[in-house]
């Protein structure tokens, strides 16, 4: 390096002439796009930009020059370095862009490998569609009462105008409890829950009662000892079958679309009178209402275009007496059916077993809603 | 019930050619449920066959074929009038016996749309036609092997004729399901006329005969009811016709028998297939008692204290006092059980030519309690049962006379003798309503006259009382078959029925605003979907146990889970107790999973569990249609053990799979404790753990979850022991709570906690104690020690080694502490930071490490 030229004597620096500069700057500039990748570039920015460069050397001869040619070479120099580091800047900016996008292909993955770290979990599709039962009527502002599965019986029997001695409390096949002077059943029938909706409610009420139930039945395809029910029951002021009606019919359209039809057929219930069977029109095959009726072969109505759903009708006034409430001045309906059942036609459930065995594949296929 | 078409077109006008699926759906509308339809369905050639003789051949399968040939009459038969040959898989006849043969081209009901039978290649041979059974062709499924027409009473039948008209298979006959309101419809006449309801065919009713006055020299009876049940006398109606010279024990007609046999009945002998079949052409139950082997007078009376019976069924039985029994000798001998079944002494047999017939008419509640006292249903008893038509009992037996004059020798050689006819029925007091009521009740604006036509068309009389505001009142007298008919309801249903269920409006109605689902049912089904969404599946498990389980499980003599109640009548005696809590049945449930091929399972339930608190209380037998006291209804809800709903979860295999992306993580003690926790968190409520011994967990992975001290549940292994006991997988985890104390503690509303904005700091301490101290207990005294400052507590790691001395452990934590209204300085930090560290070696030993 020179020496200060502190008297001022005009000389010559070979390293600030314009051309040799300008010669710098072009050297600079075909190293940096040289440069093949961002290490490559390190390089070149240390042998161009750095400390040692020749422009940065160059820059400490300014020193040398005589105080009226310092101005000049000094701008001469800075916008040297000044392209230079430009150049440096941009040719970073697209390596480092192409590694970027290097990176994000060397990173790519096989997104079809098994993502099941997670355990998958699922609730019981006769829980779901209790539920869902449950929300049709709250969203009618019905409420949703419940009671023991381990009964008395006259909650479960007597209560509902089910004589001792008449037939059809003996064709319950109810569960006893030992000894059974204890008088408890297991219930027969979500329909305890009405005398006790009413007993603790009083009137008016509306409530729905999904809920356990037991009777002795051995299992097989079609029959389980512990079933699911679910119970409506309205008493108040004025209450007509056409309201029962109604309000199955609203149940059955919002259960299996709006398109849904419902039959009645008498029958005979202690707890109701009237008293009716309703069926669900099918609604797999055309059903009852398609133009050429159902089909011969369906498996869900077996051909007549009907699935047998549950019972229904109004509730008998012994039953209000036996719940204090006076039948001059209310009515009330009731209505119910097995969940087992509803499931099954509804999603074409074959083997009853299925359900109640406990396999966690049956509960896995459905997930978390119906 | 089952109803042969042509029997019933004797009461009510069928249409022409009428199906029997077409009447079976007309019966419905009016509430007889179809069962099903029978017969029919067969189309020819069918033909009395006899097996010429046959050769069994054993086949690879296992099973024995006969090559039988059979003749099968010369129009039939193969060239040459030589027999045809056919493949049959029953064993049940020889040779000589006189088959049903169904030839190619026949169609038989075995499946929906007929079968048709053709000449096919089978077991090396031509089968060239088929051997019948009852059940292919539709004769029901209760006979073994085919059918021997000498059994069904054929042994006359001619090789080659018509089978379908000899027997009867054009016919058809109606199943229908009577509910138990409805005894007069187990009975053609109550079908038919239940039938003329639904179309209005004309009825014409078969009780309507002559019937001859009784007379004072009729076979004596005395109706003596000593203990009239709910003051209703056993019997109120006797009705007694003798028959003398009859062949009673010879062949009903063919005819009478093939009815008896399509409506499920055997025919057995003249006298019993007469009163089998008036009993299902009426309605009306019947008894042939031999004369000879009576002594008068008949007395129908209670029965006393250690007086036995042998039924008919050959059963000596005990009678209970309750028991009605027809007795002669004046009452000594005890003949039958009134209703019910007769007794062998007094039984028509071989020799018998002289009969007493017994039409009676008695108590429903009477029959009912004798038959289900004596597990004894039988035809007479279903029907008293559900009522019997008090008007029919003296045509019911003219009828049975006059059918055994006409088959048991006819008028030249029977004689009948007086009749006896002790009646002594109470008439029933009229039914008064409000002509409204139908309407009141079903929604349709019914007039009065629409009310009185429809009360009229079922054989009510109906008086009106004109005067009186509205419609008016009107007074019915419900027919003699319908004493299910008693209030008004009762009525209302009959016109609503006669008028069509169909015509019913469908109107909303609009209840009362609600609540809602109630907390406890919103926080379960919280749970629920949390416990699902956390990767474990719900399933339902049967509330039936063993009595050894506690054993397996290892419950402690005075555990309360060893209080269960017990069935009386359990589906199975090996599991006759319900469920105290729910580990048992869900484990069992798990067990199956795994036999089904599963390894990495984790299940859950919410259900009740049955806690009786005490030995079993008495829920009072209270009257029907009155509202128990309040006194009463305490009792009644005391009676009821308290039923509270558990969750219980069980985990086994692996909680996090094995895969491409590493090693898979079992599923251990923690899981349940976990699971268990997220239950509490779910519903916003912190459950305390804490270390405890309690079967059936691992005495050392068992964690204790309580709510403020009290116990709620338990998490953590299962013991070694139970697993190798219960055939489950090592290491498989498990945790029960009692959802309805966790649910009962989230209830109210939970007050906020403000969200500081300010920075947080972070402090990491490594605290050194005896490895017996719990971690729990260690961060709690850190969480107290703290103070409000400190926002959280996290163990981060757990170290025991040579750096520590012998029986010593490292427990690191890292605190967070944060201000809801400053940046805390370093000093603050470092107070809380030390604080918490004093509280814990002050309770705990704790020793922060260097």
């Amino acid at each position: 390096m020179s020496a200060p030229n502190t008297k001022f004597d005009p000389v010559e620096v070979a390293a600030l002439a314009e051309p040799e500069i300008a010669r710098q700057v072009q050297d600079a500039l075909s190293a940096i796009a040289g440069a093949g990748d961002l290490d490559a570039l390190k390089q070149v920015r240390l042998a161009v930009a750095g400390d040692r460069s020749p422009l940065a050397l160059a820059n400490r001869e300014i020193g040398a020059l005589p105080p009226s040619a310092r101005k000049d070479a000094g701008q001469r120099v800075g916008a040297a370095r000044g392209e230079v580091a430009r150049a440096l800047a941009a040719r970073q900016q697209v390596l480092e862009a192409e590694r970027d996008a290097r990176v994000l292909v060397e990173e790519a993955v096989d997104v079809t490998l098994p993502v099941d770290r997670t355990p998958r979990g699922a609730r019981h599709p006769l829980e779901l569609i209790a539920e869902r039962i449950a929300d049709v009527f709250v969203a009618m502002g019905w409420e949703v009462a419940e009671g023991p599965e381990l009964e008395a019986e006259w909650f479960n029997f007597d209560a509902l105008n089910f004589d001792p001695d008449h037939p059809a409390r003996q064709m319950q096949d109810t569960f006893f409890v030992d000894p059974p002077s204890s008088g408890l059943v297991l219930r027969t029938h979500t329909s305890p829950v009405q005398a006790r909706a009413l007993l603790e409610r009083g009137v008016p009420v509306y409530v729905c009662v999904p809920g356990k139930t037991f009777r002795t039945d051995e299992l097989d395809a079609t029959h389980t000892p512990v079933f699911h029910q679910v119970e409506g029951l309205a008493v108040d002021e004025g209450l007509t079958m056409a309201h029962l009606r109604g309000t199955l019919d609203h149940f059955a359209r919002a259960m299996f679309g709006p398109a849904a039809v419902t039959r009645w057929r008498p029958s005979f219930f202690p707890f109701t009178e009237p008293s009716a069977e309703f069926d669900l029109g099918c609604f797999v095959c055309p059903g009852p209402t398609g133009p050429d009726g159902p089909d011969p072969a369906c498996r869900t109505c077996g051909g007549t275009g009907w699935i047998e759903w549950g019972g229904c009708g109004m509730v008998n006034p012994n039953v209000l007496l036996a719940c204090g409430v006076d039948p001059d001045r209310y009515t009330g309906f009731a209505f119910g059916m097995g969940l087992e059942r509803t499931l099954m036609f509804r999603h074409g459930i074959a083997d009853m077993r299925d359900m109640v065995e406990g396999d966690a594949r049956f509960s896995l296929h459905y997930g978390m809603d119906l | 019930m089952r109803v042969p078409l042509p029997w019933m077109g004797e009461y009510v006008a069928l249409p022409d050619g009428a199906r029997g699926a077409e009447v079976a759906a007309a019966l419905v509308t009016v509430g007889l449920e179809e069962e099903g339809v029978h017969g029919g369905g067969v189309a020819g050639p069918l033909v009395v066959g006899r097996v010429v003789e046959f050769v069994d051949e054993p086949q690879k399968n296992g099973k024995v074929i006969r090559w039988c040939q059979v003749d099968v009459g010369a129009e039939h038969n193969g060239v040459g009038g030589s027999p045809r040959g056919i493949v049959c898989g029953a064993h049940n006849f020889v040779s000589g016996d006189l088959v049903v043969v169904s030839l190619p081209g026949a169609v038989l009901p075995v499946v929906p749309g007929g079968f048709t039978i053709t000449a096919r290649k089978t077991y090396g041979h031509v089968s060239d036609g088929m051997i019948c059974s009852a059940a292919e062709l539709g004769l029901g499924a209760d006979h073994d092997g085919i059918i021997r027409l000498v059994e069904w009473g054929h042994a006359d039948a001619q090789v080659g004729s018509d089978a379908i008209a000899l027997l009867g298979l054009g016919e058809e006959t109606i199943e229908v399901n009577v509910t138990p309101d409805r005894g007069y419809a187990l009975s053609v006449r109550g079908v038919a006329r239940e039938y003329s309801h639904a179309t209005g065919a004309v009825f014409t009713d078969p009780a309507l005969i002559d019937v001859p006055k009784p007379e004072d020299d009729g076979f004596p009876v005395q109706l003596s009811d000593q203990a009239p049940i709910r003051g209703v006398a056993g019997c109120d109606r006797y009705v007694a016709r003798i028959v003398r010279g009859v062949n009673a024990s010879g062949p009903s007609p063919a005819w009478m028998q093939r009815r008896l046999e399509q409506a499920g009945m055997r025919a057995i002998s003249l006298a019993v297939d007469v009163t089998n079949y008036v009993m299902l052409a009426l309605g009306q139950p019947l008894h042939a008692f031999d004369l000879d082997r009576l002594a008068a007078p008949i007395v129908v009376r209670r029965a006393r204290l250690g007086e036995r019976l042998t039924t008919l069924d050959d059963v000596d039985r005990l009678l209970d006092a309750e028991d009605l029994l027809i007795t002669d000798t004046g009452g000594e001998r005890v003949l039958a059980l009134a209703g019910v079944m007769g007794g062998e002494s007094s039984e028509v047999n071989a020799a018998t030519t002289d009969v007493l017939i017994e039409a009676a008419h008695f108590d429903a509640i009477t029959v009912a309690r004798t038959a289900r006292r004596h597990k004894l249903s039988t035809e007479a008893s279903k029907r008293f049962e559900r009522g019997v038509d008090h008007e029919l009992a003296d045509r019911a037996a003219e009828l049975a006379v006059r059918l055994l004059v006409e088959y048991g020798g006819g008028a030249d050689h029977v004689v009948t003798g007086p009749a006896t006819d002790a009646d002594e029925r109470v008439a029933q007091p009229p039914i008064e309503m409000d002509a409204a009521l139908p309407a009141r009740i079903v929604g349709v604006d019914y007039t009065t006259q629409d009310v009185v036509t429809g009360l009229e068309t079922i054989g009510c009389r109906v008086d009106r009382v004109s005067d009186g505001p509205g419609a008016g009142t009107v007074i019915v007298t419900p027919p003699s078959w319908r004493p299910d008919l008693r209030r008004g309801v009762d009525l209302a249903e009959e016109v609503a029925r006669l008028r069509g269920y169909a015509a019913i409006p469908s109107v909303l109605p609009i209840a009362p605003p609600g609540r809602g689902l109630s907390h406890a049912q919103r926080a379960r089904r919280s749970v629920a979907r949390a416990l699902a969404e956390h990767g474990l599946v719900e399933v339902l498990t049967y509330p039936f146990v063993a009595p050894e389980v506690d054993d397996l499980f290892g419950l402690p003599a005075d555990d309360a889970r060893r209080r269960a109640v017990r069935l009386a009548n359990p589906l199975s005696d090996e599991q006759p107790l319900l469920r105290t809590w729910l580990l048992p049945t869900l484990l069992d449930a798990l067990r199956r999973n795994v036999s089904r091929g599963s390894t990495d399972l984790a299940l859950f339930e919410i259900g009740m569990v049955t806690r009786p608190d005490g030995p079993l209380g008495v829920a009072p037998r209270l009257p029907l249609a009155v509202r128990p006291s309040e006194e009463e209804l305490s009792t009644l809800r005391g009676a009821v053990p308290p039923q509270p709903r558990h969750v219980a979860v069980v985990l086994t295999g692996q909680r996090g799979l094995a895969g491409w992306s590493g090693a898979g993580r079992p599923a251990d003690w923690a899981d349940g404790v976990e699971s268990a926790l997220l239950v509490g968190r779910t519903v916003g409520v912190e459950l305390g753990v804490s270390a405890d011994v309690h079967a059936p967990w691992h005495p050392g992975r068992c964690a204790r979850l309580a709510l403020a001290g009290v116990t709620v549940g338990h998490a953590g292994e299962l013991h070694p022991t139970v697993l190798t006991a219960l055939g489950l997988p090592p290491r498989t985890c498990a945790a029960e709570l009692d959802l309805d104390a966790v649910i009962a503690a989230s209830s109210g509303i939970r007050r906020a906690v403000p969200v500081s904005t300010f920075p947080v700091a972070k402090e990491d301490v490594a605290l050194v104690v005896d490895a017996a101290v719990p971690a729990g207990e260690v961060a709690a005294a850190l969480r107290e020690g703290g103070g409000e400052l400190l926002e959280s507590v996290r163990l981060f790691d757990v170290y025991v080694g040579p750096q520590l001395p012998d029986g010593k452990k490292s427990l690191a934590f890292s605190l967070r502490m944060r201000a809801p209204d400053r940046t805390l300085t370093s000093a603050e930090t470092a107070r809380v930071r030390d604080a918490a560290v004093a509280l814990a070696a002050e309770r705990h030993g704790a020793v922060l490490r260097g």
